[in-house]
């Protein structure tokens, strides 16, 4: 098999069993549609396997066909495979296909079983477009695809308005990000005369070349793209919607929102990072934007009481690190963290989703408690995924966060103390889950209580497999001060070779002074940890429903961010939209409507009446109209 | 001689025309337009129209009238008064009527006399055997078409004169 | 040239038909049976008729004179169908008053 038809199997598989299931799933056995969904994902798995061993060789671009041809105008329809676009690859449908797994358990009860199979599917295909489009157009439409595919999941179950809501509120505001995409990407034609990665890149060599940083062209363009990132990587301002997108399944929330869509927006970022590097000033925007996000989420998942929404708050925060990671420059340790973040973060949904599974649907921390004993598997595998989260070595969240904060320390320290702060709320708010989740006492009804039980396997061996990448994912990247080989930074090296020659900023840090932030890092967070413990390990069902007080208050209502979008933007536009109807559309376009009814109506009224039904006087107007037509062509024509 | 018949005859028509539209009963009515008719049957013949003369005789003063008269008497209205139109309404009709005239008249005025062409006068065209070479050799196509005509106005006739048998 | 046409000039025709017409024209406006302005219908055609016959004769162009025998075919099938229509309107409606005939009121 040549490259050209293992991408084309790997892309098309999903789609074909997106369609298989979309049309007949209704009328095919339940088991059926499982095997259709999974084995597309696995298909394309393997393939993406190929695909890795191939672009370990060297990156290929892979054309079909000559898709829009206008004047100087040209897209082909083709892919790149190089070491980024395949590492992508593999955590979409490597995590996809554990997930898909889980799914074949979690959601085995519902009525629209092939449905949600059918948009998953539908979701992979458009990632996988996304990632291994070779020019900025095809990357776009996996771009809208997987924001599609993300609006139909979170509003799944489509008989709730609040999750309709949710899901209207993910697509407007993603709308709002994917605006600033486009714009970003028409400026890349007008700049480059081509929105091809390659030539892109190559007419960006020349700035390198002149030394002409900070270009106001670039600027505009990278925090453009930037803005598509904000709203597709839920960071402030655009981050609201990803907490409501809990909505959906569970399994959804771990694919899409959590460990491949999300990350989209850091994928096109490290994808053009050339472009990035240009612009020293738009990287300062994308980390001061990263770490406000981390820390303002991870205060607010201080304060959630639902399981889902703890976990959607720390996914902000985490994208929010790899914004930093970005902003320093460090895009091999902001691909490294979006890796083991996928991995931890996705094995954290399904763990939470196995939580929820047993509780029969509830999501409420309050009422659950003591259930390690009841699901040890889960319990294990979640705490491997906190652990992961909260960096402690040698799980994987350790490398790749320390390795993000160290590039941080390098740039600028005040981004290291404050992505250090996150790090320890970040310990106390999942151990806080933790501890509520499975520790002291059962404070849920009797019903729910005789209910607990451990998942079936098809959803606990994807939670092993995750654990298992969890613990053994940061290895990839052992830092230096260890004396390990960093993998990771090995394998990216052809990719950012093209930005060797970018001068750095800030100081390189020295071994020691290395293994000094780590170990402050690491003794802080196990501190943190310490105190979760004995806050919430023998947590009981009193005092759970007392209003918070004070600073608690505003994190539990999430600063009142949604409330002050209510009222700075959605009520002026809803004020505005009501005057536009009122007098626009009901005064002028409706009366211009109705007006012109009226009017045909009235003359149609009046000059009925001249039908009268009496010959007489029909051949006396034809008369008097002949006499006036002879005079006017005798008489007046002439 | 010819000048004289022409008037005679002129007047006559006008005369017969006028009581066609005003007398009262029906059956009046369709004798003067007999008499109309036979006027412009003379005003033919006195164009040389010698043919014509014999079909407008035939078809009109014979068939045409025939048929009204039938009608007049089947619908039984030789008696019937009929209502009287407003005399704004006979006012307004004679007025457009006369403006009809006057309007055409004028136009007529405002032409140049259209001269006669005597170099190349001949007086036997109306005759039968100079139309029907012309009928037959030039319109040859409306004159068989207007015998579908012919046919199919037969058969609505007697399609619409049918009593309705349920 | 003991003819017409040297006596009589064709304006004079003109007139007499035009005025034969606007009689036609009067009746029809000003009756209400049906009847007659039907005849009223025939007056003019055949003022019309005496015109072309009049225009050929002057001219000595006896496509004239075909015409008119195409104008007498098409009144006598247009008379056939009308007084059909007559006649059965009046089997209905027991008039020929044209005004009493007001269905097609809008």
């Amino acid at each position: 098999m040549n490259i050209s038809a293992i991408v084309a199997v790997s892309i098309l598989v999903p789609f074909a069993g997106f369609l298989l299931n979309f049309l007949f799933g209704s009328k095919i056995p339940k088991s059926l549609v499982s095997i259709i969904g999974c084995g597309s994902i696995l298909i394309a798995l393997a393939m993406n396997i190929m695909l890795f061993v191939s672009a370990l060789d060297g990156p290929a671009t892979i054309t079909y066909f000559n898709w829009i041809h206008a004047g100087s105008f040209s897209v082909d329809f083709s892919f790149l495979i190089d070491r980024l676009s395949v590492l992508m690859l593999l955590i979409i449908t490597g995590v996809g296909f554990l997930i898909h797994l889980y799914s074949v358990g979690y959601m085995h009860d519902d009525d629209a079983y092939f449905r949600y199979f059918a948009y998953l599917n539908l979701f992979v295909f458009f990632m996988q477009m996304l990632v291994m489009g070779s020019n900025y157009l095809i990357a776009f439409i996996g771009w809208e695809g997987v924001g599609l595919c993300s609006y139909l999941l979170i509003g799944f179950w489509y008989k709730n308005t609040n999750y309709n809501n949710a899901a209207k509120k993910a697509f407007i505001m993603n709308r709002i990000g994917d605006l600033g995409f486009l714009i970003g990407i028409f400026w890349i034609f007008n700049q480059f005369g081509s929105i091809n990665y390659k030539e892109v890149f190559a007419g960006a060599q020349g700035f390198i070349i002149n030394n002409n940083y900070n270009d106001t062209v670039i600027i505009f363009i990278t925090v453009l793209l930037f803005i598509g990132a904000i709203g597709k990587s839920a960071q402030i301002p655009l981050y609201t919607w990803l907490p409501d997108a809990m909505a959906g399944p569970t399994p959804v929330s771990a694919l899409i929102h959590a460990a491949t869509m999300v990350t989209a927006g850091i994928y096109v970022i490290v994808r053009s990072h050339v472009l990035y590097s240009l612009a020293p000033f738009t990287q300062d925007i994308i980390a001061i934007v990263g770490i406000t996000t981390a820390f303002f989420a991870a205060t607010i998942g201080l304060a959630q009481n639902d399981i889902k929404k703890v976990l959607a708050y720390s996914t902000v925060s985490q994208l929010g690190y790899m914004f930093v990671a970005l902003g320093v420059g460090a895009y091999g340790s902001g691909m490294f963290h979006l890796m083991t973040h996928a991995f931890f973060k996705a094995l954290l949904f399904l763990c939470a989703g196995s939580v929820i599974h047993a509780m029969g649907g509830e999501q409420d921390m309050r009422v659950m408690g003591g259930l390690r004993k009841k699901l040890p598997i889960t319990f294990i595998t979640m705490l491997t995924g906190t652990l992961a989260i909260s960096g402690i070595p040698p799980f994987a969240g350790f490398f790749s966060k320390d390795e993000i904060l160290a590039k941080a320390y390098e740039h600028n320290p005040i981004l290291w103390v404050v992505g250090l702060i996150t790090a320890v709320i970040t310990a106390v708010y999942m151990f806080r889950m933790l501890f509520l989740t499975f520790y002291g006492n059962f404070r849920g009804d009797a019903h729910q209580e005789s209910h607990l039980h451990e998942s079936p396997s098809t959803m606990t061996i994807p939670l092993m497999v995750l654990a298992v990448l969890s613990l053994v994912g940061g290895f990839l990247g052992i830092p230096e001060v260890f004396g390990g080989k960093h993998i990771l930074n090995d394998y990216f090296a052809p990719i950012f070779s093209d930005i060797a020659t970018v001068p750095h900023t800030g100081t390189v840090l020295s071994h020691s002074m290395e293994f000094i932030l780590m170990a402050v890092s690491v003794g802080l967070v196990l501190v943190a940890i310490y105190f979760a413990s004995r806050m919430f390990i023998k947590k009981t069902a009193e005092g759970m429903d007392e209003e918070p007080k004070g600073f608690a208050k505003l994190l539990a209502n999430k600063y009142y961010v949604d409330e002050i979008y209510d009222t700075l933007i959605v009520k002026p536009a809803d004020w505005f939209s009501g005057f536009i109807y009122r007098f626009l559309e009901l005064d002028f376009i409706d009366g211009m409507v109705n007006g012109i009814g009226r009017a045909t109506n009235y003359s149609g009224k009046t000059i009925r009446k001249l039908q009268t039904g009496h010959i007489g006087f029909y051949l006396f107007a034809m008369t008097i109209c002949i006499v006036i037509l002879i005079l006017i062509n005798n008489f007046f024509i002439s | 001689m010819i000048q004289a018949g022409f008037y005679v005859l002129s007047s006559l028509a006008i005369f017969s025309a006028l009581m066609v539209v005003f007398s009262r009963n029906p059956v009046h009515s369709v004798l003067y337009l007999v008499i109309t008719f036979f006027a412009i049957t003379g005003h033919y013949a006195l164009l040389n129209a010698q043919f014509l003369a014999i079909v407008n005789f035939i078809v009109y003063a014979g068939a045409i009238m025939v048929l009204f008269l039938f009608v007049v008497m089947l619908l039984n209205l030789n008696a019937t008064i009929e209502p009287h139109k407003s005399t704004l309404l006979k006012f307004a009709a004679v007025f457009s009527g006369g403006l009809l005239l006057v309007v055409l008249a004028a136009s007529v005025r405002g032409m140049e006399s259209y001269k006669p062409d005597l170099a190349h006068f001949d007086p036997t065209i109306g005759e039968v055997k100079k139309l029907g070479k012309v009928l037959y050799t030039d319109y040859w196509l409306p004159f068989e078409i207007s015998s579908i005509l012919f046919l199919s106005a037969m058969v609505g006739a007697v399609l619409l004169g049918k009593k309705e048998t349920n | 040239m003991n003819s017409i046409i040297t006596s009589v000039p064709i304006n004079s025709y003109i007139l007499l038909c035009t005025t034969l017409f606007c009689i036609g024209v009067m009746g029809v406006l000003l009756r209400r049976n049906v009847i007659i302005i039907f005849m009223s219908v025939e007056l003019m055609l055949n003022s019309v008729n005496l015109l072309f016959t009049a225009f050929s004769a002057y001219s000595s162009n006896p496509a004239g004179q075909i015409f008119v025998f195409f104008v007498m075919v098409v009144a006598a099938a247009e008379i056939a169908i009308g007084l059909a229509i007559v006649v059965m309107i009046h089997r209905n409606t027991k008039t020929v008053d044209v005004n009493e005939w007001s269905k097609l009121k809008g």
